[in-house]
């Protein structure tokens, strides 16, 4: 505990500041409550003691009661149990996406920022050429080429993530790589590779974990889309897209099939976008406190310097 | 809104738009020939067979071969390749398996709705999320402005289905005000027909306008000139429109411009719930039957429509504002 009074060093501020942010208020409270209930959920799911989401009874689209706190689904499934055991299928694609569209998108942009003029240019292309497909099409074709499952979607949705690592990889790098202390390590003589890890690997965290984060809710979001669409991890696997999907015909008898999937749904995307959010306002002590609110639009206008500096604007 | 956006499309008419249009059409080449490469490589490079997966387990090897030499796969990538962006320049996109019509067809049908929407949605999500916003903003800090900043982040955090189910059922099933699927007849009955699809397609791009507006207010409200108009007495209503709202606006033509994508996606699940006849309708039959050029056409289209609606949104900067040339 000899570094108890110790308040130098940027992460540990970073640190604290999240933390005291989710202590003063109580949305964000909630939020972090609602993950770290997700995560106990997903990995305790087997010792719960739910009846089996998998077996059919012909208790069909029995209404929420004691023994059905969710009621039954068209073939008089367990929903809550379905709901329940869907938490892995989702945090599983959402953290899956990250680690490997967060992994290639990242190497991909340090390479586009560190390689040759020619590399270079090549690899930003394709960057924006990536972009430019919708992320979602892009991933219902994906997952129709490599078959249904959690990796196939992992794969899938990482096409539309990685390229956005990429973007702000790149741009990181290519603003570092200028730096003095990179000149100097190289004048005494570090290879590109140390240069890489050492000096602007780092300077990169702290943007590539803000968008990491962000980067969850969507990768949940869009693979509830190809799961209700039946085309991203499919029947019988519970996914709380797929859920809603087969819900959606039977509404008007048994609104509960959607009801508590979708529920659950809203819940997770806007916890994990509320923490987003909160990381994202502490790592970047620029940006202005107050609300939670108040700080949360910044990253989104982050793109405005790029682009109106893309665009020739006389000066004056 | 008086004689400013006249002026200003007076003046882009005058500094040749025609111009300004090559500009950008040619700046957009590399990446619109990058996608073309990419629909193609796309489908290539299936584990397997693609012949063999499009006719199923019951496929015997001389039907896979035929189809295989019926789809071009048997000659050398290159060739194909040539010969997919000859076709290309002749508009001619192969030949869907399902449907037996010529792809380019297919999709010049399916375009019309698609837009339809897509503009729908845009329109939905400027309405609800600029005034939204603005409201927020000018209620910085007091319960208002929580409730919209809580409400916008709902609506960004809710999938588009259960948006698209819940109006279904509660306008056509509860309510029967709309009709529950289908493009409609006439003007009336395609913008009836339109109602219900642009509102589930525009709310999770209506948070995102919200969010957007009311920093970009907020930002302005700060700036000196904003205060300057404020200290010559000029009429509140006066600034707030020429001063703060123009230029608060030009953040969130960004936003809706970059997220053009993830508007086609939303379009794509709204077909599908709303059974119109478009894009994602065309795609999704396409998917289940394993309908690779067709796939292919679509993916092709739906980029290059992305990057065109960019562009055309994009555009608009020029009205909002005169700084920008480009």
């Amino acid at each position: 505990m000899a570094l108890r009074g110790y308040s130098g060093g940027w992460e540990a501020s970073a640190v604290r500041r999240l933390r005291r942010a989710i202590r003063g208020s109580w949305i964000l409270w909630l939020a972090s409550g609602f993950v770290v209930l997700l995560v106990g959920v997903a990995a305790l799911v087997p010792y719960l003691h739910l009846a089996d989401p998998f077996a059919q009874s012909l208790e069909r689209l029995a209404p929420p009661a004691p023994e059905h706190p969710f009621g039954t689904d068209r073939l008089g499934r367990d929903v809550l149990s379905r709901t329940v055991w869907a938490t892995r299928y989702a945090l599983a694609v959402g953290i899956g996406t990250v680690a490997v569209g967060g992994t290639v998108g990242t190497v991909w942009g340090m390479a586009a920022g560190f390689s040759g003029p020619f590399a270079q240019e090549v690899l930003s292309r394709l960057v924006d050429v990536f972009l430019a497909f919708p992320p979602l099409i892009l991933a219902m074709v994906v997952v129709t080429l490599l078959g249904n499952g959690v990796f196939p979607v992992v794969v899938a949705l990482s096409f539309g993530i990685a390229p956005r690592f990429a973007r702000v990889a790149r741009a990181v790098v290519l603003a570092v790589r200028v730096q003095s202390y990179v000149e100097a390590a190289r004048a005494i003589g570090a290879s590109s590779t140390r240069i890489l890890l050492r000096h602007i690997l780092p300077n990169t965290l702290d943007s590539l974990i803000v968008l990491g984060t962000l980067t969850v809710p969507t990768a949940i979001l869009t693979e509830a889309l190809l799961s209700f669409l039946g085309i991203g991890i499919v029947e019988p696997t519970p996914t709380w897209g797929n859920i809603a999907s087969m819900g959606q015909m039977v509404l008007r008898e048994a609104p509960w099939v959607v009801l508590f999937p979708s529920l659950a749904l809203l819940c997770t995307v806007l916890s994990f976008n509320l923490l987003g959010d909160a990381v994202r306002d502490a790592l970047d002590p620029t940006t202005s406190r107050g609300v939670w609110m108040r700080r949360t639009e910044r990253a989104e206008l982050e793109v405005e310097p790029a682009r109106l500096a893309s665009r020739r604007i006389p000066a004056g | 809104m008086g004689p400013g956006p006249l002026a200003a499309l007076l003046r882009i008419a005058g500094s040749g738009v025609a111009r300004r249009l090559l500009h950008r059409l040619v700046q957009i080449l590399p990446t619109a020939f990058g996608a073309v490469v990419i629909a193609f490589v796309l489908l290539r490079v299936v584990p397997g067979d693609p012949a063999a997966a499009m006719l199923g387990v019951s496929a015997t090897p001389e039907s896979v071969q035929a189809l295989r030499a019926q789809l071009g796969l048997d000659r050398p990538l290159w060739r194909q390749f040539l010969e997919y962006v000859g076709g290309l320049a002749r508009l001619d996109l192969g030949t869907s398996l399902a449907f037996r019509a010529p792809v380019a067809q297919l999709l010049a049908q399916a375009l019309g709705p698609t837009l339809l929407l897509a503009l729908g949605g845009t329109v939905v999500s400027v309405l609800i999320g600029v005034p939204t916003g603005v409201v927020a903003a000018l209620n910085r800090g007091k319960p208002l402005d929580q409730l919209v900043s809580i409400l916008a982040l709902v609506g960004v955090s809710l999938p588009v289905f259960v948006w698209g189910v819940v109006l279904l059922v509660a306008f056509t099933l509860h309510w029967r005000i709309f009709p529950a699927s289908g493009l409609g007849e006439g003007v009336g009955g395609t913008l009836r027909a339109l109602v219900l699809p642009s509102v589930a397609t525009g709310m999770f791009l209506a948070g995102l306008v919200s969010r957007i507006t009311r920093s970009s207010v907020l930002g302005v409200l700060g700036q000196d000139y904003v205060r300057t108009a404020w200290s010559k007495g000029l009429e509140p209503l006066h600034v707030f429109r020429r001063h703060v709202l123009r230029n608060a606006l030009i953040p969130v033509v960004t936003v809706v411009g970059l997220n053009m994508g993830t508007l086609l996606g939303g379009v794509v699940v709204v077909e599908g719930i709303f059974a119109r006849p478009g894009l994602g309708r065309l795609l999704l039959d396409a998917i289940y039957a394993r309908d690779y050029p067709l796939i292919q056409g679509i993916v092709l289209v739906s980029v290059l429509l992305t990057i065109l609606l960019n562009q055309l949104v994009d555009l608009l900067y020029t009205l909002l504002d005169p700084r920008v040339t480009a």
